[in-house]
C-alpha cells in the first residue's frame, strides 16, 4: 500500500541570461530560480496493483520515483509505504522494494553478470535457496542463459536492460519501480520486457510503477493511468475511462489543394499541417464528422480522406494540451 | 556485514586482475625510492650531524614508504565514484539496504588494500637484501613492529577518511578536480610525502605533527624505524586513533548533509 499526501519538493536552480556581460556578473551575484518538481501531489495505490506514471518530461516522474525509493527528501508532506516512510526508513524500506532506471546501469561493468548478482545477493542477504529459485526462474524468464558469463560491458542495450531487470528481482520485492525500462530498445525486446512484467504482476502479485514516455507500454501494461504535470497530479483513473473520452474523437486525414481554411468550426483542432496534407481531430459530441467533411470541401479540393480512432498517443498529447503542461 | 565482506572480495579480485599495473608500479616506486636515499644521501655527506634521521633509519622509511604507497598515498580517489556522483548513477546505491558511508570506505580502503598487496612484498624483499646503510632494516624491537601494526591500519582509516571527505564535497560541487588539488597537494606535503616530518623546520614541525595528515603514514613509518618510540609511540597512537575517529564522523556528518540535500543529476 503506497500513500501519497500533499508531497511537495523544490529546487534551486542557478539562473543567467548567455553572454560574458550576465557571466561576468553572475561572478558577483548568482540569481536562483526555484523549480517546484513536486505540487502538493497525491495519490494511492494499493497492492498488486499495476500503474503507468506519466507525464512529459520535466513533470516530476523522476522526482516522485525518488522520493518513493529513500533517495530524496521532500520538502514537506507525507508518504507512507507499507506503513514505512522511505526517506526516514530508508534501509528497512529499500529491501522491499526493486528499482529500474532505464538510463543508468546497476550492474558491476567489468565483472560477469552473475557475479553482480551474487554481490546483489550478499547485499541483500538473500537465503540461498531463494537466491537459486528467482535466478533459475529470472533467466528462463528473461532469457538470460546465454548472456549471465558475460561483462555487463559486453552486453547490447537490450540485454543489459534484461539484467538489470531481473538484478531488481533478485531479493523478491513487493514494490517494483519502473523508470522508462524500455528506453532505446529495439521492438523484440521491447515485448519480451514488457511479457515479462505482465507475468510478474498477474504471477507474483508485485506492485509495478511504470513512468514511460512509451504510449505502447501504458497501453499494454497499466489498467490504471496517473497523469501528472508541473508536479500535480491531472488526471488519476482506469485507462479504459481515458480511451471512452477518446471514444468522442476520431481522427481525420486530409490531402487536400488550396489554401487550406485559417479557421476551424467549432469541436475541430489541427494536429498536424503540411502543405498538402493535415491531420485534424474532431470531437463527435460537438460535430459529427460529416459535417466537417462538408464545411472542408467547401474550402478546398479534397484529394483523399481517411477518419480513423484517435491513437493513444494523440489522446496523451490532447490531455497534455488541455492541462497546457 | 556479510555484504560489506562480499564488496570487499569483489575490489580485491578486481585489484588483483591488474598485474601488468602491478609491475609497472613496482618499478616506479624502485626508481623513485632509490632517487629520494641519493638525494639524502648527498645531504648526509655534506653534514651528517644537521639532519634528524640517521641515514639507516631514513632509507628504512623510504623503502617502507614506497612499499605501501598504495595503501597511504592521498591522491587515489575512485573515479567510479566520483562519476557516479556528478552523473547521478548515485541514486542506484541508494537504492541498496546498505549505508553509503560504510559502503564506500569498504569500496576505497579494500582497493588501497588489494592494490598493495599486490605490490608490497617484492618491494620489502628486494630492500631487505641492499647493503646497509641503503636497505630496509627489520623494526627497531619486537616492540615496535607491534605499535606499527597498530598504527598502520589507523594511518589507513584516516587517509581513507580524507578521500571520504573528498567526495562528500563532490555531491556539492559536482566536480572535484578544483578543491582536490588544493586537499592533496597540501597533503603530499604535510603527510611527509615529499620529506619526512622530522626534516621540517623547528618552528612549524609541532604543528604540523598534529595535523591528522601526520596520522596518515608518517606516524606508522616512524614508529617502525624506531624514530618514535616508548611513550612518545603511545602518544602517537592516542593522536592517531583521535584522528581517525574524528575524521570518519566528519566525513559521516558531510556525507549525511550531502544527501540530506541531495540533488540526483538528470532526470
Amino acid at each position: 500500500m503506497i500513500q501519497v499526501q500533499h508531497l511537495t519538493k523544490t529546487f534551486r536552480v542557478a539562473r543567467r541570461s548567455g553572454g560574458m556581460k550576465a557571466a561576468a556578473k553572475a561572478l558577483f551575484r548568482r540569481e536562483y530560480d526555484t523549480i517546484t518538481a513536486l505540487n502538493d501531489l497525491s495519490f494511492s495505490i494499493d497492492d498488486g496493483e499495476m500503474v503507468g506514471y506519466i507525464g512529459p518530461n520535466g513533470a516530476g516522474k523522476s522526482s516522485t520515483i525518488k522520493v518513493l525509493s529513500g533517495i530524496l527528501t521532500p520538502d514537506s508532506g507525507s508518504c507512507l509505504i507499507d506503513g514505512r516512510t522511505p526517506w526516514k526508513d530508508r534501509v528497512a524500506h529499500v529491501r522491499e522494494i526493486g528499482v529500474v532506471f532505464g538510463q543508468r546501469s546497476q550492474l558491476w561493468w567489468d565483472v560477469p553478470v552473475a557475479d553482480s548478482f551474487e554481490l546483489i545477493r550478499d547485499i541483500y542477504k538473500i537465503p540461498d535457496s531463494l537466491y537459486r529459485k528467482n535466478v533459475s526462474e529470472l533467466a528462463e524468464l528473461l532469457n538470460l542463459k546465454d548472456i549471465i558469463r558475460t561483462p555487463a560491458r559486453q552486453l547490447s542495450l537490450g540485454q543489459r536492460m534484461r539484467c538489470e531487470i531481473a538484478a531488481s528481482l533478485l531479493h523478491s520485492p513487493k514494490i517494483l519501480f519502473l523508470d522508462e525500462p524500455t528506453i532505446g530498445l529495439d521492438a523484440v525486446s521491447k515485448i519480451a520486457v514488457r511479457d515479462f512484467i505482465r507475468t510478474l504482476n498477474r504471477e507474483q502479485k508485485t506492485t509495478i510503477i511504470l513512468t514511460t514516455h512509451d504510449m505502447q507500454d501504458i497501453e499494454a501494461l497499466t489498467e490504471r493511468i496517473i497523469l501528472i504535470g508541473k508536479g500535480k497530479v491531472l488526471l488519476d483513473g482506469p485507462l479504459n475511462d481515458l480511451k471512452a473520452a477518446g471514444n468522442d474523437h476520431r481522427s481525420l486525414t486530409v490531402a487536400f489543394k488550396g489554401s487550406f481554411p485559417e479557421t476551424l468550426p467549432e469541436g475541430v483542432t489541427c494536429s498536424e499541417r503540411l502543405s498538402e496534407r493535415a491531420v485534424l481531430t474532431v470531437d463527435t459530441a460537438v460535430i459529427p464528422v460529416s459535417e466537417v467533411i462538408a464545411s472542408l470541401s467547401r474550402e478546398i479540393s479534397i484529394d483523399d480522406l481517411s477518419v480513423s480512432g484517435v491513437g493513444i498517443e494523440e489522446l496523451v498529447v490532447d490531455l497534455y494540451r488541455q492541462y497546457r503542461i | 556485514m556479510k555484504g560489506y565482506l562480499s564488496l570487499f572480495r569483489i575490489r580485491v579480485q578486481s585489484g588483483l586482475q591488474y598485474r601488468i599495473a602491478a609491475a609497472a608500479g613496482i618499478a616506479t616506486q624502485f626508481a623513485w625510492g632509490a632517487l629520494r636515499i641519493l638525494f639524502f644521501k648527498a645531504l648526509y655527506e655534506t653534514n651528517p650531524a644537521a639532519l634528524p634521521m640517521e641515514l639507516p633509519a631514513l632509507c628504512s622509511y623510504i623503502w617502507m614508504q614506497q612499499a605501501f604507497l598504495a595503501m597511504f598515498a592521498s591522491w587515489t580517489v575512485d573515479k567510479d565514484l566520483l562519476d557516479m556522483i556528478s552523473s547521478g548513477s548515485v541514486a542506484y546505491q541508494l537504492c541498496r539496504p546498505m549505508d553509503l558511508y560504510t559502503n564506500w570506505f569498504i569500496q576505497s580502503f579494500s582497493n588501497r588494500l588489494s592494490r598493495m598487496l599486490l605490490r608490497c612484498l617484492p618491494i620489502l624483499l628486494v630492500a631487505a637484501f641492499l647493503p646497509y646503510p641503503y636497505g630496509l632494516l627489520l623494526p627497531k624491537s619486537p616492540l615496535s613492529f607491534l605499535l606499527f601494526l597498530i598504527s598502520a591500519p589507523l594511518g589507513g582509516v584516516t587517509v581513507v577518511s580524507l578521500t571520504m571527505i573528498v567526495y562528500g564535497i563532490t555531491f556539492f560541487t559536482l566536480d572535484s578536480r578544483g578543491f582536490r588539488t588544493v586537499i592533496f597537494t597540501a597533503a603530499d606535503f604535510l603527510t611527509g610525502s615529499l620529506l619526512p616530518l622530522p626534516f621540517f623546520p623547528e618552528k612549524i614541525r609541532p604543528l604540523v605533527q598534529l595535523l591528522p595528515f601526520a596520522s596518515i603514514q608518517d606516524a606508522p613509518l616512524r614508529i617502525y624505524t624506531g624514530d618514535i618510540a616508548g611513550m612518545a609511540a603511545l602518544q602517537t597512537l592516542a593522536l592517531q586513533l583521535f584522528w581517525a575517529i574524528v575524521m570518519v564522523l566528519g566525513g559521516r556528518l558531510l556525507m549525511a548533509r550531502a544527501l540530506r540535500n541531495v540533488v540526483v543529476q538528470g532526470g
